[in-house]
């Protein structure tokens, strides 16, 4: 009992920091070079920007800027924090194991770090789309990057994404 | 946009809040030891008994039984209103204006004298100008797309409030769009009422519909009606009164008032989701078009050419929704049983308990504490964001609206993203009040949701 509230402290702590403290938060003034998705939850005014800026293979810089509940904006931060610098197929395997851990589904515990913090969300079905909005803005930039590069693009890593999350995650 | 400036209330915050204890393992359930206010409803029954009709104040969710501070969504809905619905589908259940068999009769009967029940319900003069529709927003696009089409002309003015549900504000937006008009905004004054004087500095010879809300959906104001009709109509201008909230708090005397149109929400006011209803001036209505094409609204269909039917029928294309028809022709009998007299008491004496609690708890913002008459009340808690205190009411069994209630205009207003919103019902009790100002005060441990 007493490792399991430790456990539990510990978590409280993690999200609280991250809540009040939030990493990388702040959008870059000069868009050029990111890719910046903008995802709202409209159902409950959740609201998310994440800028992504990729080198290469590796997600160089994470930025994040938004309003929504301790869930959305913790688990934004951590996300932010996660991904920075990691090569962009380790970055889906956190971005994966995240959402299982949020759905309740088998998870890779040691990839996602601190965000293990939120485990409790998988027995609120209705807080999934709060802790995942930030990690799904990421997956969306991610995506557009590749299909860009596919294409030929020349600016491939840079461009702009604005989507609703509501009808996608059901 | 209107000059029309002023500051929304910063909200009432109040003193040190001393914190009795209260269990919270159980909360204030059920009728029996609640419920006993001094006043009976119109039929001579007690609250407790009141309670009895609702199936879901029975509800267990999570080991709590529910306590229902969401009226402002939707109403609970009591028994006989669902036995209307069960008879209709048991017995009846066949389409109607269709055939000349006895069944259909019989449905076709119920369901058109319900049309003259809401009438009267709502003070019409007569029952062809009840039109039904799927919802209070459907009822306000029929307005702004066949009325609006019609009448608003390039560089005409279309007045609404920036206090406005999305409903009674995007259609109009859209209109002014469609036809080059001018959207004019007008600020509510410090209690979120659109005053006359506030509708009177707006008004020109160009307004041509004046779209405002009857009772507010977040902060509760109530416009009055008569009043700003009056002056809509000394321009030449139709006022459209959104009365999703209104209809519910006070019975509508749509003739008395003089309003154009009027529109609301059955599923609000005790009766089944599905079905809305437009009030509007038989006049209006009949030389207005229609704005959506197929069975039941026709006259003659020839090869390349139809005639309309004559209003309401013009407006209700395909099979309507019967069931809930006639649902609600039980919850306006319902209703009357209750009285409004009961309905204002009950919300009165309740919206009073909880600002004067959430007044006692200083880290409480309440955005529109004078308005206690119509059941709504609009509040945050410093540093915990709204869905984060939601999540400790639900834990609790307590649900109420957490967001921006489909009115941004208000959020931007109040200068907020959101806000928590209780709103009650006459059905609820005393009780239910205290113990969810129990658990306000423990929204600052949002996180235990999670644990």
């Amino acid at each position: 009992m007493t490792s399991s509230s430790d456990k539990q402290n510990l978590y409280r702590q993690i999200i609280m920091d991250h809540y009040r403290n939030p990493r990388n938060k702040g959008l870059s003034s000069d868009p050029r070079g990111y890719m910046t998705v903008h995802l709202k939850n409209p159902s409950c005014g959740d609201d998310l920007t994440v800028q992504l800026k990729v080198e290469g293979d590796e997600i160089s810089e994470i930025r994040q800027n938004g309003d929504g509940c301790s869930i959305c904006c913790a688990s934004a931060s951590m996300m932010s924090e996660l991904l920075e610098s990691q090569a962009l197929a380790k970055a889906d395997h956190i971005i994966q194991s995240f959402i299982n851990m949020v759905q309740a589904e088998p998870f890779d515990e040691e990839a996602i770090g601190e965000a293990v913090s939120l485990q409790g969300v998988s027995h609120l079905p209705q807080r999934v789309k709060c802790a995942t909005l930030g990690w799904q803005a990421t997956a969306r930039g991610l995506a557009k990057i590749r299909a860009n590069r596919l294409a030929g693009a020349d600016d491939a890593g840079v461009g702009e994404i604005e989507a609703d999350v509501e009808k996608e995650d059901t | 946009m209107s000059n029309t400036t002023n500051t929304m209330n910063t909200g009432h915050t109040g003193n040190n809040g001393n914190s009795s204890q209260t269990s919270n393992s159980s909360n204030a359930g059920n009728a029996g030891n609640t419920a006993n206010v001094p006043y009976l409803t119109a039929d001579g029954r007690t609250l407790a008994e009141v309670r009895e009709d609702f199936p879901m104040l029975r509800v267990t969710e999570n080991g709590h039984t529910l306590i229902y501070f969401n009226n402002g969504a939707t109403s609970l809905k009591p028994q006989p209103v669902l036995d209307a619905m069960n008879d209709y589908y048991s017995h009846y259940g066949v389409n109607v204006a269709r055939g000349v068999d006895a069944i259909g009769y019989k449905a076709t009967n119920q369901f058109e004298s319900v049309r003259g029940q809401t009438a009267r319900f709502i003070g019409a003069g007569s029952a062809s100008e009840i039109v039904y529709t799927r919802n209070t927003t459907e009822a306000l696009n029929l307005i702004a797309y066949s009325y609006g089409d019609n009448e608003v002309q390039e560089g005409d003015e279309i007045i609404v409030s920036a206090s406005e549900h999305h409903a009674n504000y995007v259609p109009w937006q859209q209109l002014a769009l469609r036809r080059k008009a001018k959207l004019v905004v007008i600020n509510p004054d410090a209690d979120g009422v659109v005053t006359p004087d506030i509708l009177q500095a707006a008004l020109t010879p160009r307004t041509k519909i004046v779209a405002l809300f009857h009772i507010s959906n977040v902060l509760g104001a109530e416009n009055d009606l008569k009043s700003l009709a009056a002056l809509a109509h000394g321009v030449g201008a139709v006022l459209v009164a959104d009365g999703a909230q209104g209809a519910v708090h006070t019975r509508p005397q749509v003739a008395e008032w003089d309003v154009d149109f009027y529109a609301f929400s059955p599923h609000k006011l005790c009766g089944p989701t599905g079905l809305g209803i437009l009030y509007g001036k038989k006049a209006l209505l009949d030389k207005m078009p229609p704005w959506q094409f197929g069975g039941e609204m026709i006259d003659v269909v020839d090869v390349y050419e139809t005639t309309f039917a004559e209003v309401p029928q013009r407006f209700e294309a395909g099979t309507m929704a019967i069931a809930e028809v006639i649902g609600w022709g039980a919850a306006m009998t319902y209703i009357d049983k209750i009285g409004y007299d009961f309905i204002h008491q009950s919300n009165h004496d309740l919206t009073t308990r909880l600002v004067e609690g959430l007044k006692k708890q200083d880290d409480v913002t309440i955005y529109n504490p004078n308005n206690v008459q119509n059941g709504v009340v609009a509040y945050n808690i410093d540093g915990v964001h709204p869905h984060d205190a939601a999540g400790i009411y639900d834990r609790e069994g307590i649900s109420l609206r957490a967001g921006h209630h489909c009115n941004q205009p208000t959020m931007r207003l109040l200068d907020v993203q959101s806000t928590l919103r209780a709103s009650v019902s006459f059905y609820n009790t005393i009780e239910e009040v205290d113990f969810f100002l129990e658990v306000s005060k423990k929204a600052g441990d949002f996180l235990d949701v999670l644990f």
